[in-house]
């Protein structure tokens, strides 16, 4: 089974048409993925080999039943238990790991629950990353935020009670520069205690300068961390490289950034092998860097504009919960966002295991927050979404439901020092 | 018993369990605090002042003592700050230092709090400094001006009980200022257990947070650590460690 990403869009010209179709369908038009370009800074850094290393390695169809008791038997989860909870062996156990994982949770983060919300800024995006709605050949409404345009979305948005932000565009290098993110970071720190990017990967100095304007927590999506899988996917672009990618995170937190984000984008390559890369990926850098922050995402693939077929394949809501407890097994204290891709019941159920962030208020659209939250119609025009959001609970509803669960809803933990 | 008062930085409290407030529910700290008894409580700067709805503040009860901590704090410096903030919020004079550079373990970096205790004692704050407990530091803490030495069980959030036994019971015996015993106690036996060694009180946050019935285990603590604290004043028996004891001395040959 696989998804048909290969859409068209008929306003394209002739010639682009015949790029776009050459580099799908002929790998030699292609670069090469491990070739950094010209201004990407590299850094000495052994954790992608090691990640590499465990990820060639493993054979999950080789763990039996007695592996997967032995890892739940274990007080601390090795890297060796951490596979056999991931592997299919692991499936009949499913109700014990969450028992296991809802103890660790409890003992790292007790009762609590992190809101936030996203604000995307810009939707233009110089990649051909097959699977994304923002992907540059694709046919949508682009927009960009004006500075304006971008403070009264935060207005709108820390008026519903909100005070963590996590900001997030398109990557073009050319319409979302440095500047425009640093002046938005800026902008968000008047508005919100805890400001957080996801935004195209850079160099250390370029962190360096956006810790300055106000942001603290850097996230980027390795989306696969199969080599082979990522070169099909992402087929133009800086988001091509996959190594620069990779040390996003470690050059962030060498520019001064609290804490760092990771995920796979489930449903795109093996999600065992991507969640056992995701983990192992935290695991060495937090071994590095132990002062860092670190959490993990865990976003299955949704519907685009254009292309309402694409599904996550195989991963199903009880695979999706098996990575969760075994992430937060391996790795007890790190945070585990479950995004908006998610339903409402799934996201209630899974914060009381494994979860201990979530977002509320949802829109992963330009501009169109105003609408959304108030129902007023503005007069100015919204760009569209990246994906399809699953659960639109507003803030109020989700800090009543996640109340009504018996949790703690926390809105701020955090102090920029 | 009445006049047995944990007496830190000059303020007198009845009761010697501190409660922690950051794990669980707000609108259960009330009940948290009743049952247990305490009149001291944790709250992290971090969390604090946050818009109306969210306020912790406002579900502590009046008349409790508030202790901001510093948690969020990876150095001194960061340490100070957040101190000074808390001060600036009207949270008072009380400061529990923690400064954590692992996100894994979250163990106390002492070098650091050594340097925090020292500024903040100096600005007049009532500094109790969470550690890991090293006599040496200890004695350094004392020197900056500490007002507690606050060492830890075991890991915090653990609930893994006194896997630092020995080393506490060094602080006990040595230190004159109150040994407070903070984190990874998870049950009231354990608590139990650090008062008869002498400790001055127990602070817990995880142990109520990850319990069936919260406001119970609070008064469960609240027994157990009472129960400690009269066993330690009554004086502990001995206990032989093995054989029994003869009745007839074995000096008794010994002639004037």
């Amino acid at each position: 089974m696989e998804n048909n990403y290969f859409i068209d869009d008929p306003t394209l010209s002739e010639a682009a048409l015949a790029k776009k179709h050459r580099i799908e369908t002929d790998p030699s038009a292609r670069t090469d993925i491990m070739k950094y370009l010209s201004g990407m800074e590299i850094i000495q850094s052994d954790v992608s080999q090691n990640v590499l290393t465990h990820l060639n390695e493993y054979d999950y169809n080789r763990y039996t039943p007695t592996d997967v008791r032995t890892a739940l038997s274990h007080d601390k989860c090795s890297i060796d238990d951490f596979k056999a909870l991931l592997s299919p062996a692991a499936v009949p156990f499913l109700e014990e790991m969450a028992q296991r994982a809802r103890m660790e949770t409890g003992k790292h983060f007790g009762n609590t629950v992190y809101l936030f919300t996203p604000l995307y800024i810009a939707n233009y995006c110089e990649n051909y990353c097959i699977y994304c709605g923002f992907n540059t050949y694709n046919h949508i409404q682009r927009m960009k935020l004006s500075y304006e345009q971008i403070e009264h979305e935060m207005k709108v948005i820390a008026d519903s009670g909100m005070e963590e932000v996590l900001m997030l565009t398109g990557e073009s290098h050319s319409q979302s520069d440095l500047k425009y993110i640093g002046e938005a970071c800026k902008l968000a720190r008047k508005y919100f205690r805890n400001v957080g990017l996801e935004v195209y990967p850079m160099n250390v100095a370029d962190y360096r300068y956006l810790h300055e304007c106000g942001a603290d927590y850097v996230t980027v999506f390795q989306e696969t961390y199969d080599t082979v899988r990522y070169e099909q996917l992402h087929l133009l672009g800086h988001k091509r490289v996959w190594p620069y990618r990779f040390d996003s995170q470690e050059r962030a937190i060498m520019g001064g950034m609290r804490g760092v984000g990771f995920a796979a984008l489930l449903g795109l390559s093996d999600f065992r092998r991507d969640a056992l890369a995701t983990a192992l990926h935290v695991y060495y850098l937090q071994r590095k860097y132990p002062h860092a922050e670190m959490s993990l995402s865990c976003p299955r693939l949704r519907p685009i504009v254009n292309n309402d077929k694409i599904t996550p394949l195989d991963v199903g809501e009880k695979e999706l919960c098996q990575v969760l407890c075994a992430y937060r097994i391996f790795l007890p204290f790190v945070g585990i966002t479950v995004s908006s891709r998610e339903s409402a019941s799934f996201r209630n159920g899974i914060a009381k295991i494994a979860a201990t962030k979530i977002s509320a208020g949802v829109s992963t659209g330009i501009g169109d927050h105003e609408s959304k939250y108030t129902g007023k119609e503005g007069d100015s025009q919204e760009g569209d979404e990246q994906f399809e959001i699953n659960d639109g609970r507003s803030l109020n509803q989700m800090y009543d439901d996640i109340s009504g669960e018996g949790l703690q809803p926390v809105l701020n933990d955090y102090l920029y020092v | 018993m009445n006049d047995d008062k944990l007496i830190i930085g000059g303020h007198e409290f009845n009761s010697r369990f501190i409660l922690g407030s950051g794990k669980y529910s707000m609108k259960l700290i009330k009940a948290a605090v009743e049952d247990a008894g305490a009149e001291i409580i944790t709250l992290a700067v971090r969390r604090a002042n946050t818009k109306d709805e969210e306020n912790i503040l406002d579900y502590i009860p009046k008349g409790v003592t508030l202790l901001p901590n510093t948690s969020g704090a990876r150095t001194a410096d960061e340490a100070v700050r957040i101190a000074r903030l808390a001060r600036e919020l009207g949270c008072g004079d009380f400061v529990k230092i923690e400064i954590m550079r692992d996100t894994k373990y979250l163990l106390p970096d002492n070098a650091e709090t050594i340097r925090a205790t020292e500024t903040l004692a100096k600005e007049g704050f009532i500094v109790m400094p969470y550690m890991y407990p090293d006599l040496n530091v200890a004695r350094d803490l004392v020197n900056a001006g500490a007002a507690t030495i606050m060492p830890l069980a075991s890991p915090i959030g653990s609930n893994k009980g006194l896997a630092t036994e020995e080393f506490i019971q060094i602080l006990i015996d040595e230190i004159d200022l109150p040994i407070i015993v903070d984190a990874g106690i998870g049950r009231p036996s354990q608590a139990c257990k650090a008062m008869e060694m002498g400790a001055a009180a127990i602070m817990a946050n995880t142990a109520l947070a990850t319990a069936g019935n919260l406001p119970l285990m609070a008064a469960a603590f609240r027994d157990a650590i009472i129960a400690g604290r009269r066993a330690y004043l009554a004086g502990i028996g001995r206990v032989l460690t093995r054989g029994g004891s003869s009745s007839d001395p074995l000096t008794g040959f010994l002639r004037n």
